[in-house]
């Protein structure tokens, strides 16, 4: 019973992680209707971020949040801007073109990482990295704990962001129908642009809060995009409740299956289950809910 | 390429090549472009004309690869029973698996083929007693020379070259275009658009299935790593098809020709090139280029990706039209 409670616990709390990872991906994919495959390179770049200031100035890991999301939303506007957006004028026979940019710019990422750092672990010790607290016989990660906390911040801070303000109505217009809210004036390509910044923000906030209990190499988005498309696919394409469930289904599915199958299997849990619910529920969560 | 006689011209020199060029390099990198051309046809029927982009061109090519390493190393036939049969192996692994992600449309399908890349290069890598995982599987050549294995990759370049010709011009064709089209209508004028992609994925499957066994029986040493990788398979089979000419006959071979050269004039430094330059001129500066060029090959594809999309979306056989005005219009040479 311990143990299980133990394995439920971590998988929450990275579920937490996870959520935060998949609902950048599935708002890029609601407003943009394409899979954004650089997203766990997105992350990847703004651990680096993380991991540069923290050896060269000594700042605390959760501090960089400060740096680290912005200069990612920056990097997202960007691509977006000279990248994605001239797609839409591009006449081509293949229509998935813009996912396969996303892929080009995610390799270019990596080897970017890759010359830059090289291809070694590193990672951020902190004093609190591995310690752990318990609440009646189950430990908490400190770290873990502090990073689920956040990441529920920043969930809470964008549905407000989505829910109340103006820009937001125009992402989540754009969203639901991209002609019919141009034609009401919002100027897609800007909501576009905005969007792609955001989900490249709360990515970059998830490998921040990663970064002191995990480690880090250039290939490491490539794992991490393939968990963010499971969850976003777990939690039904485009919506933002959904990948909140994604990712804690698949965090939790990760740390069943690390402990009772076999840490060789911990990866390819996620792949399974995203088979079955294709299998199942085709449609993810959100079809059973009907939200 | 307009012209009929261009591919016959082609197909004369790839015959008589080995006997041209002596040297095993040579025909080690014709080799290549060979498979690719296979790999790419087949990435291009389900992808070009079906219009379902497979990211995972590595899960066919790696179980036709292993299928004939097994063969050999389990139950010790001869690794070319693997090319029929690898390539039977990956129809049914496309099969099922057409059958549940046919669901998905576009990038969702695109996506769900990356899994299976994955779930494929997991299960090699952690399933050792059968694989021997990350170490990998030994398989003797059956010949010294490499001209024989020339031969057979240029048969099955053009096996696959004529094949997919001849599904593209036959009902079969129409039906795969009209589902890249448009989905849904070709769904309402009666075409069970289900069944069309499943045919279409298997023959691809196939194609790519065979590559891959002939690839074990020619490089003799296979790994998880390398027949299931993710980007000098699968991202590499989508470069041959867009660099090329997506949804065009020719273009995979162009593609081939073009990506194996980019990848081979990193690998070895414009082959050379910048070594002799730096040893010439004794510019340390030199050799560090040179080591980092060396290492920039997945940089160069990333790039070339980004290139391609944004100004030849169709490929150069695709585009071929657009290129042909910039050098007519202009004398200077386009970029």
């Amino acid at each position: 019973m311990e143990v299980f409670l133990q394995t439920l616990v971590a998988g929450v709390l990275k579920g937490g992680l996870y959520a935060l990872i998949g609902i950048g991906m599935t708002l890029i994919m609601g407003v943009m209707g394409i899979i954004n495959l650089a997203h766990g390179q997105f992350m990847m770049v703004a651990m680096y971020v993380t991991y540069t200031l923290f050896h060269f100035l000594g700042i605390d890991p959760y501090f960089t949040l400060l740096i680290s999301m912005p200069s990612l939303f920056v990097l997202g506007i960007l691509i977006q801007k000279y990248l994605l957006n001239p797609l839409m004028k591009v006449d081509s026979i293949l229509p998935e073109n813009q996912v396969l940019m996303t892929v080009g710019i995610a390799m270019v990422l990596t080897e970017i990482a890759r010359f830059i750092f090289s291809s070694n672990y590193l990672s951020v010790k902190t004093s609190y990295s591995s310690s752990a607290f318990y609440v009646g016989g189950i430990s908490f990660s400190v770290a873990l704990t502090i990073a689920f906390g956040i990441a529920l911040l920043l969930t809470f801070g964008l549905f407000w962001f989505l829910i109340k303000t103006d820009l937001g109505r125009s992402i989540r217009a754009v969203s639901q129908d991209g002609e019919a809210a141009e034609l009401m004036g919002v100027d897609s390509e800007k909501i576009k642009m905005i969007t792609m910044g955001i989900g490249a923000a709360l990515v970059a906030a998830a490998g921040t809060l990663l970064l002191p209990i995990y480690y880090l190499f250039p290939d490491i988005g490539g794992p991490f995009t393939r968990k963010a498309f499971v969850i976003t696919i777990l939690g039904g394409l485009g919506s933002t409740v959904g990948a909140i469930f994604g990712g804690v289904t698949l965090g939790l599915a990760e740390s069943f299956g690390a402990t009772y199958i076999g840490m060789d299997f911990e990866d390819m849990v996620g792949l399974v289950i995203f088979l079955l619910v294709l299998l199942f529920i085709p449609g993810g969560f959100r079809r059973l809910t009907k939200v | 390429m307009k012209r009929p006689s261009g591919p016959l011209l082609l197909l004369v020199f790839l015959l008589i090549f080995p006997l041209i060029f002596r040297e095993g390099y040579y025909q080690h990198l014709m080799i290549l472009v060979l498979m690719w051309v296979a790999i790419g046809s087949g990435w291009n029927l389900i992808s070009g004309y079906t219009g379902q982009v497979l990211f995972g061109a590595a899960a066919f090519f790696g179980v036709g690869a292993y299928t004939a390493a097994l063969l050999s190393s389990k139950l010790e036939l001869s690794a070319w029973w693997g090319l029929p049969l690898g390539g039977l192996l990956s129809v049914a692994i496309a099969f099922p698996f057409g059958w549940i992600c046919f669901r998905l449309r576009g990038p969702y399908f695109a996506l769900a083929t990356l899994a299976l890349n994955e779930i494929f290069r997991h299960i090699a890598t952690i399933w050792e007693s059968l694989t021997d995982g990350m170490i990998g599987i030994l398989v003797m050549q059956t010949f010294i020379s490499k001209v024989p294995y020339y031969y057979v990759a240029l048969a099955t370049a053009i096996l696959s070259i004529v094949g997919v010709d001849y599904v593209i011009r036959s009902r079969w064709g129409y039906y795969f275009v009209s589902i890249r089209e448009d989905q849904d209508a070709a769904e309402s004028m009666g075409i069970d658009t289900l069944y069309y992609k499943m045919v279409s994925l298997c023959l691809s499957a196939f194609l790519i299935g065979i590559t891959g066994a002939l690839y074990t029986n020619y490089m003799g040493f296979i790994d998880p790593k390398v027949v299931f990788s993710l980007h000098d398979i699968s991202i590499m089979a989508i470069l041959v098809g867009i660099v090329g000419g997506v949804g065009t006959i020719y273009g995979p071979t162009v593609g081939a020709f073009i990506m194996v050269a980019v990848q081979e004039i990193f690998r070895t430094g414009g082959f050379g090139l910048l070594n002799a330059i730096g040893k010439a001129t004794g510019w340390p500066f030199m050799t560090t280029v040179t080591k980092y060029i060396s290492e920039a090959h997945v940089l160069s594809f990333g790039l070339l990706v980004i290139v391609v999309i944004l100004f030849l979306p169709n490929g150069i056989v695709g585009d071929w039209g657009i290129i042909k005005k910039i050098f007519v219009r202009s004398k200077k040479p386009a970029v």
